[in-house]
């Protein structure tokens, strides 16, 4: 069991790696989109300190999106992704190790950088880290959900389009409690329970999201 | 013993096949012609378990394939006409993990040895991406040699781009493992002769007949 984890950990980190530039990509996306948004508002600090949560998570969102339709396309198109399925061992343990590489050069760049732009919006740098952490506790959420989505739309036409509208409306409680928690901090406020919540979302999608990927999967090779 | 029991596969609006019963039996290399499009690939992913048939079920040693899933993919291995092989990872990395997940030997040694048969013992650690088409195939191809043990093989146009003397000794590996009692079901356009006991299963002939109008 442990070895199957391993293995796909192994071949989907090296080909992270070798495929860098697209990994590079959403990143860049994230970088530029955020500092899109105080040419467009103005300098006002307290206007842009007030939005700074919120545009930082929407575009962590959308930039997670990106490299999402991709997730197991290429698997699909070389004949890989029904071999993976005849493995006698639980599906669930090769998806999430794709999952968890997915994150891991999608969501974690992204929390890791998030911080680095907050000097743009005027954030005092006590709330950075929890800025960071917010991420760090939301994206695999976000990475997990994406990944059924992904699944669901494997093979359709326009599917990237598709994702989108499939994956964004389920991402709302995620944005709510991780900008919350940031804004709960800016406010001087507890923001525990929302920290707690992030963790009770990421906990319940670990375990279930992985099962709704395998029978998404089965039906796109039929 | 595998067995096909019944089974109906429906493509779209088309009836490919309807009450397609046929016993694989140990020993046997059963050829699954006809011409494109009667469902030879079809039959192939239903025996394997990727697809669900429309009506009927596969029995392998008596009991349906679902509900032993995993005894099945234990003892199945199943080649399809994609290669299943991955342009930026190396002959070796793509065995290894694909070997590892379906639970195949993978260590160092045994990869090599396979490659090595397929005379690829000099690309094992290049990226796939510079291989020919040929080469690629072979690549796919070692993975047989890693599932020497199963007990049933299931190929779909396993000589696909290889060339002759390449056939000729994928013809003779497979003969000599359906000589050992495995179960083989495959299919080919190609004229290969097995040195094996054969037969010949057309999904076209379980086609419903076209109602007069």
């Amino acid at each position: 069991m442990g070895a199957v984890f391993a293995a796909m950990l192994r071949r989907e980190m090296a080909l992270a790696w070798r495929g860098r530039t697209e990994v590079l990509l959403a990143l860049s996306f994230f970088v530029v989109v955020v500092c899109l948004f105080p040419f467009g508002i103005g300098p006002e600090a307290n206007q842009l300190r007030s939005i700074a949560p919120g545009v930082v998570w929407v575009t962590a969102l959308l930039a997670s999106l990106l490299a999402l339709p991709r997730l197991f396309e290429h698997d699909l198109r070389d004949g890989t992704l029904e071999q993976l399925l005849l493995s006698p061992e639980p599906a669930v343990l090769w998806v999430l190790a794709k999952v968890a590489v997915h994150w891991l050069v999608s969501g974690v760049p992204v929390a890791l950088f998030a911080p680095l732009l907050a000097g743009l919006y005027d954030l005092q740098p006590d709330v950075l880290p929890l800025l960071a952490g917010t991420l760090l506790l939301g994206s695999p959420t976000l990475t997990l959900i994406g990944a059924i989505g992904a699944a669901l739309t494997l093979g359709v036409r326009s599917g990237a389009v598709l994702l989108a509208l499939l994956v964004l409306p389920l991402a709302v409680p995620v944005l709510i409690f991780g900008a919350g928690a940031v804004e709960a901090a800016l406010g001087g406020v507890s923001y525990a329970a929302h920290l707690a919540l992030l963790g009770a979302g990421m906990l319940a999608a670990v375990a279930l999201a992985p099962w709704a990927c395998v029978a998404a999967l089965r039906l796109a090779v039929q | 013993m595998l067995e096909a029991s019944a089974l109906t596969c429906i493509k779209g609006d088309r009836i490919l096949f309807r009450g397609l019963t046929h016993v694989f039996r140990p020993g046997v290399l059963t050829r699954v012609a006809g011409p494109n499009g009667v469902g030879k690939t079809s039959l192939l992913r239903l025996l394997c378990g990727l697809a669900q048939p429309d009506e009927g079920e596969v029995r392998w040693q008596g009991a349906p394939l679902r509900g032993q899933t995993d005894v099945w993919h234990r003892a199945v291995f199943f080649h399809g006409h994609l290669p299943a092989v991955h342009e930026l990872l190396s002959p070796r990395e793509n065995l290894r993990s694909l070997a590892a997940v379906q639970g195949l030997p993978h260590d160092a040694a045994a990869i090599d040895a396979a490659l090595g048969e397929l005379g690829l013992a000099r690309q094992r650690d290049l990226p796939v991406r510079v291989l020919s088409a040929g080469q690629r195939r072979r690549v796919a191809l070692a993975r047989l040699i890693l599932a020497q043990e199963r007990p049933v093989w299931i190929l779909d146009e396993p000589f696909t781009a290889l060339d002759a003397a390449a056939v000729a000794s994928l013809a003779r590996r497979i003969a000599a493992r359906v000589r050992d009692g495995a179960t083989v079901v495959l299919t080919t356009h190609q004229d290969v002769e097995f040195a094996c006991s054969c037969e010949t299963l057309e999904p076209g002939r379980f086609a419903p007949r076209r109602k007069a109008a």
